[in-house]
């Protein structure tokens, strides 16, 4: 039996940012340091699933965001869209496969332009991509505001009179608007409080299974995650160190970084925890990524040999892979 | 039940408290509108002399009147007359025309050239930043009243020369305002929305950067025609802008130095019509910065969003 | 026995274009010695206003404009400015969101301690600096003698809380006011920082009042929980009880809101409460949860939002709450 292709699959994608010399550094003639943000990241996605995407400050799950959207430019490694490549495509070239790939961003509040009414936000992309003239766009408008619950008076205000729970919804209307079929959500509950976050991801949810899009879903929160996603990688340091189907990942860790973030994780146990802290350290500058197994500086279970080998992705269930040679847990 | 909770809405005490607290964030409102409607009634007033010259005026700005030179101010000549026996009251009403044309040309020509060039240099960047921002240091670098001078030594004196002049040194400030603007604005997340919904980049640029850059750039050029009137009067009073016998507030203030103790009014009301027409804009300038606020600039984007902005801007 | 701190009645106003809006309005709680109180609620419920009230700290142009904070049986809001001083840092503390603004970026980390300790306790330059390598130490920084040279743009997030934590323990407070210790900083640094907290509240029997949004924080770290909505209280209770049987309908809606690690891929669909937040100048009459509230009724009009018992030590704003059971 073989599976039906995915949507997107990545192999081995890397960015790096070349950072500012220092004064004194530029004098030695040393090289600028290097960021490497994403590095190495193989993921797929397959049709009409969510891949949830979770991490830390660091971890480069923006980064990888925007190279999946082409927002920046992958330094190596590959992009495949429904069997195109699109990493070395340039920007005039990527034509079409910009309208079909689209991003909802994190913050409703920075995301809307301050100086454009909502109605003129949405018509924009269907006009730009020539899905409809400029009248018929306007005709449009209300039709996409209902699509994610807003009224149809909303096209006439200006981004400013809305909650940031209503301006996120804008925000994936206008994401929505040119017929995509991967939106990635790079963390668009996170600013959002908890009661409007629950209508945020139950809209997502139900736009995804009405419209068949395919998601990818970045969040730093494990919860959220946990709720909206089929499969779900976890990134530390610009690595995903663990891999597969949302229930047999939180349900079963085989990374020590997964189950750490689990238990740091604050569920609704109504006791007072006594109990230690479940990680330990700082996480290291992505400047300087310790050598081997770059959890290894934070890791309970690190032995020697961690920081010799760096740990290759090992099979250890159904579609279910992490990076780690000592896996306690198996 | 441990608490009793009574309701906030009935008491007295309170209740005048509040209404100070309630006066004063309204008074601070007005003194904001004020200042802007003030700036309009000054500035309108002297659009309307400008434009109404002829109604408003007995005599011509330049129709001597030998017989009645050096007089004070009287219900017949309001500003009095000068040593040729002009009015100068009707002289002002006239040179209010050429000094608010010269103002807002010289506002404005260099305000559209400094936002183009900032608006590219800062969404471009690479070579044309450098060049564009280097020319900016070298034109901000030297006095801004001798470089304009030094370019009407080139193209001679006159209008034109001050209309060149001024517009050569004017549009560095606008350019390096507006580039800085668009540095920011840049990273803000609707304009990586907008490429990410596939826009052009003049689209990206002239539909969601520049509405959101120009509103500094329209405060400060309430306060740039203040500047360049100023200089044009400065100019004229060297020699170098306007010629004689035209009319013109600067060149007035310069032809009455010698009377200074003897007749006052020829130099110092002109000055005083300079200083007025300075507040009126100034007024407008304050009451728009209040006005306009400070726009989308509420929140910071976050850690990876910034971490991404420092390597960008270094790349 | 009388509670370490007991707020009364707070109201604390800000002016709006029209009328007032009420960050905080007839707010009244209870902070025991040695306990942790948590104050939960969502961004304009009024609970980080509420906690500033506390210590006299309102942001302009806000006032608070009635109400009694108690500090061991001493009015804050009518004490001499000196005497407010002398109480701040010294007894009562307070540590923030945003541990980057609440640093001086141009002082070293052992400036701005020693600064503390020598205002506060009178202590030398010696003796304060060696004090703040043991103070360091102890909120578990590495190298703490290096660090004091350090700025804090030097340091990661979770390190400058620690800092912050170190200065505001550094006269070893009877009571800790921490306003989203840890709202910026990423999951497992949360779970460090608010283990130290833990840690130190039993070394010197400190109490602490943690505001929060995050209610699997409050549930795993406080002793008894406020629940705040548009400047109200809506509910009281001992922590296991209001997460047993919470008995206000936004309490109930925002936990049944909750996603959760247990049971992951079963796609659930959230319990929302829908509309959005209220606005605070132009809030509905009597209980301001009404118009988003499934259970709401014409007599809600008339509500008091004064807290009735809806359990041991557990009360309720809403006095229709046996019905949510």
């Amino acid at each position: 039996m073989t599976a039906p292709a995915p949507l997107l699959e990545t192999t081995d994608l890397v960015k790096w940012f070349d950072l500012r010399r220092s004064p004194g550094g530029r004098l030695r003639r040393e090289a600028a340091p290097r960021l490497t943000a994403v590095d190495g990241v193989s993921l797929s996605v397959a049709r009409n699933t969510t891949l949830g995407v979770v991490g830390e400050s660091g971890s480069g799950k923006t980064t990888l965001a925007r190279c999946l959207t082409r927002l920046v430019e992958p330094d190596g490694g590959s992009i495949v869209f429904d069997g195109t490549e699109i990493s070395s495509l340039r920007r005039s070239e990527l034509g079409a496969l910009r309208r079909r790939i689209q991003i909802v961003f994190q913050d409703p509040y920075t995301s809307l332009n301050p100086q454009m009414t909502v109605g003129s936000m949405l018509a924009e992309p269907l006009r730009v991509h020539g899905i409809a003239e400029r009248r018929e766009a306007r005709a449009r408008v209300p039709e996409l505001l209902e699509l994610v619950g807003l009224a149809p008076r909303v096209a006439r205000v200006f981004p400013r009179e809305l909650s940031g729970g209503q301006r996120q919804r804008v925000a994936i209307a206008r994401a929505l608007a040119p017929q995509p079929d991967l939106l990635v959500a790079d963390e668009p509950v996170s600013a959002l409080d908890v009661s409007i976050q629950a209508q945020i991801l139950n809209l997502l949810a139900d736009l995804a299974e009405r419209l068949g899009l395919t998601m990818v879903f970045i969040s730093h929160q494990l919860s959220v995650i946990a709720h909206i996603a089929d499969t779900v990688a976890v990134m530390y340091l610009g690595r995903i160190v663990e891999s597969g189907p949302v229930e047999t990942v939180f349900g079963n860790p085989q990374h020590p970084y997964t189950a750490a973030l689990l238990a740091a994780n604050p569920q609704i146990v109504p006791e007072r925890r006594r109990r230690k802290p479940a990680i330990r350290g700082d996480i290291p500058s992505p400047l300087h990524i310790p050598s081997g197994c770059r959890f290894r500086t934070r890791c309970a279970y690190a032995e020697e040999r961690c920081a010799a080998i760096d740990p290759p992705p090992e099979r250890v269930g159904p579609g279910h892979v992490a990076r780690c040679v000592v896996l306690p847990f198996r | 039940m441990r608490r009793s909770i009574v309701r906030p809405r009935r008491e007295n005490a309170k209740a005048q408290l509040l209404r100070a607290l309630e006066r004063r964030a309204r008074s601070e409102r007005r003194w904001a509108a004020a200042s802007l409607w003030v700036g309009v009634g000054i500035v309108g007033l002297f659009v309307f002399c400008a434009l109404a010259a002829p109604l408003i005026t007995s005599s011509g700005p330049n129709d001597q009147d030998l017989l009645h030179t050096l007089q004070p101010p009287s219900w017949g000549h309001l500003l009095g007359t000068d040593n040729l026996g002009r009015d100068i009251f009707s002289r002002s009403v006239y040179a209010a025309r050429i000094d608010l044309m010269v103002g807002l040309i010289t506002t404005y020509v260099p305000l559209v050239l400094g936002v183009g060039l900032g608006l590219l240099a800062g969404y471009r960047g690479g070579w044309l930043e450098t060049v564009v921002m280097r020319a900016v240091d070298v034109v901000i670098a030297f006095p801004f009243i001798v470089l304009v001078i030094v370019v009407i030594a080139i193209v001679g004196p006159g209008l034109l020369g001050v209309y060149i002049g001024i517009t050569v040194v004017g549009w560095a400030l606008y350019a390096r305002l507006t580039r800085a603007e668009v540095l920011v604005v840049k990273e803000q997340q609707f304009v990586l929305a907008a490429s990410s919904l596939g826009y052009s980049n003049a689209r990206v640029m002239l539909r969601h950067i520049l509405p959101n850059v120009l509103r500094p750039n329209l405060v400060f050029s309430t306060l740039d025609i203040v500047l360049n009137i100023l200089v044009l009067a400065s100019l004229s009073f060297l020699g170098l802008g306007v010629q004689p016998p035209t009319a013109e507030w600067g060149l007035m203030v310069a032809d009455g130095q010698t009377f200074l103790l003897t007749a006052w009014w020829i130099s110092t009301l002109p000055g005083f019509v300079i200083v007025l027409s300075g507040v009126g804009f100034s007024l407008i300038g304050d009451g728009l910065a209040d006005r306009l606020g400070r726009g989308w600039r509420g929140r910071a984007g976050e850690a990876e969003g910034a971490l991404l902005t420092v390597v960008e801007d270094g790349a | 026995m009388s509670a370490l701190l007991e707020v009364r009645n707070l109201n604390t106003a800000f002016p709006a274009a029209h009328g007032a809006a009420f960050a905080a309005n007839g707010v009244s709680f209870d902070v025991e010695e040695g306990a942790t109180k948590g104050i939960v609620g969502e961004s304009g419920s009024g609970k980080s206003i509420t906690l500033r009230s506390v210590l006299g700290i309102v942001p302009e142009p806000g006032r608070v404009i009635e109400g009694q904070v108690l500090w061991r049986g001493r009015d804050l809001l009518t004490l001499p400015p000196r005497e407010l001083r002398a109480i701040r840092g010294r007894e009562i503390s307070m540590i923030f969101q945003d541990p980057t603004s609440s640093l001086n970026p141009v002082f070293t980390i052992g400036e701005q301690i020693a600064e503390t300790l020598r205002v506060k306790l009178g202590m030398g330059g010696r003796e304060a600096r060696a004090r703040s390598v043991e103070l360091l130490d102890h909120v578990g920084i590495p190298a703490a003698k290096e660090r004091l040279r350090s700025y804090p743009h030097e340091l990661s997030g979770g390190m400058r809380q620690r800092v912050m934590i170190a200065i505001a323990i550094s006269c070893r407070p009877k009571l800790l006011l921490a306003d989203e210790p840890t709202t910026a900083l990423d999951v497992t640094i949360q779970d460090q920082i608010l283990a130290l907290l833990a840690e130190l509240q039993d070394e010197f029997g400190m109490a602490m009042v943690l505001v929060s949004h995050d209610l699997g924080i409050v549930a795993q770290n406080c002793d008894s929980v406020t629940v705040m909505y548009a400047g109200h209280v809506i509910e009281d209770a001992p922590t296991a009880e209001l997460f047993r049987s919470p008995s206000h309908p936004y309490t109930v809606g925002l936990l049944r809101a909750l996603p959760s690690t247990r049971e992951p891929g079963t796609r659930r669909r959230l319990a929302q409460i829908t509309g959005q937040p209220p606005d605070l100048t132009q809030l509905p009459e009597g209980c301001p949860f009404r118009p988003r509230c499934a259970w709401s009724r014409d007599a809600c009009k008339d509500v008091t939002m004064e807290l009735v018992p809806a359990g041991p030590l557990h009360g309720t704003a809403c006095p229709f709450f046996e019905e949510l059971r």
